[in-house]
């Protein structure tokens, strides 16, 4: 017993590494890229918690196409020209949510005391886990327009219509993704942040053009629909699926994207600092 | 003379109306290992998160290593390692996992990364477990992977919070010796403790904290000498026979013999540890059965007693018991 401890403490002494052979930390892109990976890893190690981005979308899919299809289109066959991308943006704006309730589950674990003593640039720790997270929504937008292809979707635009679409929503639940960020760093619990997350969402995503068209409403509601950032984000999505994108919509989506970023990102590393 | 390792004046940190750090003042110098020992909610964790710039202070000035933690917090970050209370490690992740992670964010590429990982758990002896989930590790397994973390590589000074909580006796062992290695190679340490043995055992220098106060600094030994050198605690195989064993006990050590509740057992205030074995002697002669005769040092309770003139909270009382049940076993 007496030699083995003596070896280890031997073996420990000699791997430990001289402080000029020390490499230089990881840069900011580096560092959100290695806590990206390590969300990657859990998926790996935790597979069952891709259930709410395969089960989910093929369910809401399948479900708004077939109840609402006959009642608000006449046929199930001009609804899903309708209905698909919208439906693709609000599952994956839904499937965001998620992020924040993982954020929540995590940043109460120890580990990320140690993340937050290491000399790398902070953010990195978010916008890491935020980059991991489009890997789950990369496969259920795949899983949604699949669903809705086999509905006989047929969007005008073609392959490279719905690429454009599918990067703009990416780019578009990156930046939404901070809103539950800073939620779930403000509420103590992971039902709290779903909770208001819900109470945010729900209005957002039916209040919008996502299911009607915006006419048949009355016109004090059509005013808030169309300036509801769902809306404007629908808009742009199927202009780019059919094929007849606009320029001008795109810059708008980005335009909110860079708010929601500009706000809610420093906002998000406020509250992550502070918390203890 | 190099800079100290942690100098504070006056620091604090309030949680709501409760101050959990009270104006704690520190000199430690770099080199060697620093104890800061205290009861469940005393305040150490508080002050190594704030030292390890994961908590900002309310007021009061921190240096680490030379730097301001206000304003330097990066500088201190690149110096320190932390290992927490609870396990700083990803537990759905497997051990080599959790060894790239730290590796790669502190600069080693994917391929160094690993090398570094599997080099380490060689070490540590966790070479069969690099594949594992951290989660089905055991608690000693846990600290070596957690302590390996902190070696990717090496930190100037090294936090381990409460490092051998939760832990059984032979891996505490380990760790302990894991702990010398490091200083030996030139980490300053500094750790926190419930346990006086433990801080006796490692630390060159301890601070008693108590409600958020140093109530006491010194070496091991200028500590014990304020609380006394210890206690001998015999328990007689016959209790009808326990008056007899106290008359010879009072005789010999020439100390007050306290009766426990227990009525075969008796305790000795010790001013002298080495007449315990003329004691032993003297029982012997008279053919008195003795069942136990442990000679032990002042829990944290006495220290606590003696240095506060109160009580431990109810949390650290256990914890105490416990460790002397150990040590009498």
């Amino acid at each position: 017993m007496t030699t083995t401890a003596q070896d280890q403490n031997q073996r420990i002494r000699s791997v430990l590494v001289p402080a000029d052979q020390r490499p230089a930390p990881a840069g900011a892109v580096s560092a959100s890229l290695t806590y990206g990976w390590r969300a990657l890893l859990k998926i790996k190690h935790i597979p069952e918690q891709l259930f709410d981005v395969t089960v989910f979308p093929i369910m809401m899919t399948v479900m708004f196409t077939y109840i609402f299809g006959g009642a608000i289109a006449g046929s199930v066959d001009g609804y899903v020209q309708w209905l698909i991308p919208g439906i693709f943006v609000q599952t994956m704006i839904m499937i965001t949510m998620y992020t924040g309730l993982t954020l929540n589950r995590d940043i109460s674990k120890g580990v990320f005391d140690r993340f937050r003593s290491l000399p790398t640039w902070r953010p990195a720790q978010l916008v890491g886990a935020l980059l991991g997270d489009q890997v789950r929504y990369v496969l259920a937008g795949t899983i949604i327009l699949g669903v809705g292809f086999l509905m006989g979707f047929r969007p005008e635009g073609g392959m490279v219509g719905v690429l454009m679409a599918f990067v703009l929503l990416l780019v578009f639940s990156f930046s939404l993704s901070w809103v539950w960020t800073v939620i779930s760093l403000l509420v103590r619990t992971e039902q709290a942040a779903m909770g208001i997350s819900m109470f945010i969402m729900m209005p957002l995503t039916f209040a919008s053009n996502i299911f009607v068209d915006p006419a048949t409403m009355p016109s004090w509601l059509q005013g808030a629909v169309e300036v509801n950032p769902v809306s404007v984000v629908v808009t742009a999505i199927r202009e780019l699926m059919a094929g007849v994108g606009q320029f001008s919509s795109v810059t708008l989506v980005l335009v909110y994207c860079a708010v929601l970023i500009g706000v809610f990102g420093p906002l998000s590393m406020y509250f992550y600092n502070r918390k203890s | 003379m190099s800079v100290p390792a942690i100098e504070t004046r006056g620091l604090v940190k309030r949680f709501g109306s409760t101050a959990a750090v009270d104006g704690i003042d520190l000199d430690i110098a770099q080199g060697g290992i620093y104890g800061v020992l205290g009861p469940n909610g005393a305040g150490k964790t508080t002050a190594i998160r704030m030292l390890a710039t994961l908590l900002r202070p309310d007021a009061g000035e921190a240096r680490v290593l030379g730097h301001d933690v206000f304003t330097e917090p990066k500088a201190i970050r690149e110096k320190i390692a932390l290992t927490g209370q609870f396990a700083s490690l990803d537990e759905d992740l497997t051990g080599i996992e959790n060894l790239m992670l730290l590796g790669r964010l502190l600069g080693y590429n994917a391929r160094q990364a690993k090398v570094r990982g599997m080099t380490l758990l060689d070490a540590f002896g966790l070479t069969e477990a690099a594949a594992r989930q951290v989660k089905k590790y055991s608690g000693g397994m846990r600290r070596r992977l957690d302590i390996a973390g902190s070696l990717i590589v090496t930190p100037q000074l090294m936090f381990l919070d409460e490092p051998t909580t939760g832990i059984d006796p032979r891996s505490r062992n380990q760790v302990w010796d894991i702990i010398r290695t490091l200083v030996a190679g030139g980490t300053t340490i500094l750790l926190t403790t419930q346990h006086l043995e433990e801080a006796d055992q490692l630390a060159d220098r301890i601070a008693v904290i108590d409600t958020g106060k140093v109530i006491a600094e010194g070496t091991p030994g200028q500590l014990k000498a304020q609380v006394g050198t210890g206690a001998l605690k015999v328990r007689v195989a016959d209790p009808a026979r326990r008056e007899e064993a106290a008359a010879i006990l009072g005789r010999t050590l020439r100390a007050e013999v306290l009766r426990e509740s227990d009525p075969a057992a008796l305790t000795v205030r010790l001013e002298d540890e080495s007449r315990a074995a003329a004691a032993l002697i003297a029982l012997q002669d008279s053919a008195l059965a003795v069942e136990t005769f442990a000679l032990g040092q002042p829990s944290l309770d006495e220290v606590f007693l003696a240095l506060t003139g109160h009580k431990t909270a109810p949390e650290a009382t256990d914890g105490a018991t416990a460790d002397a049940q150990e040590e009498a076993a």
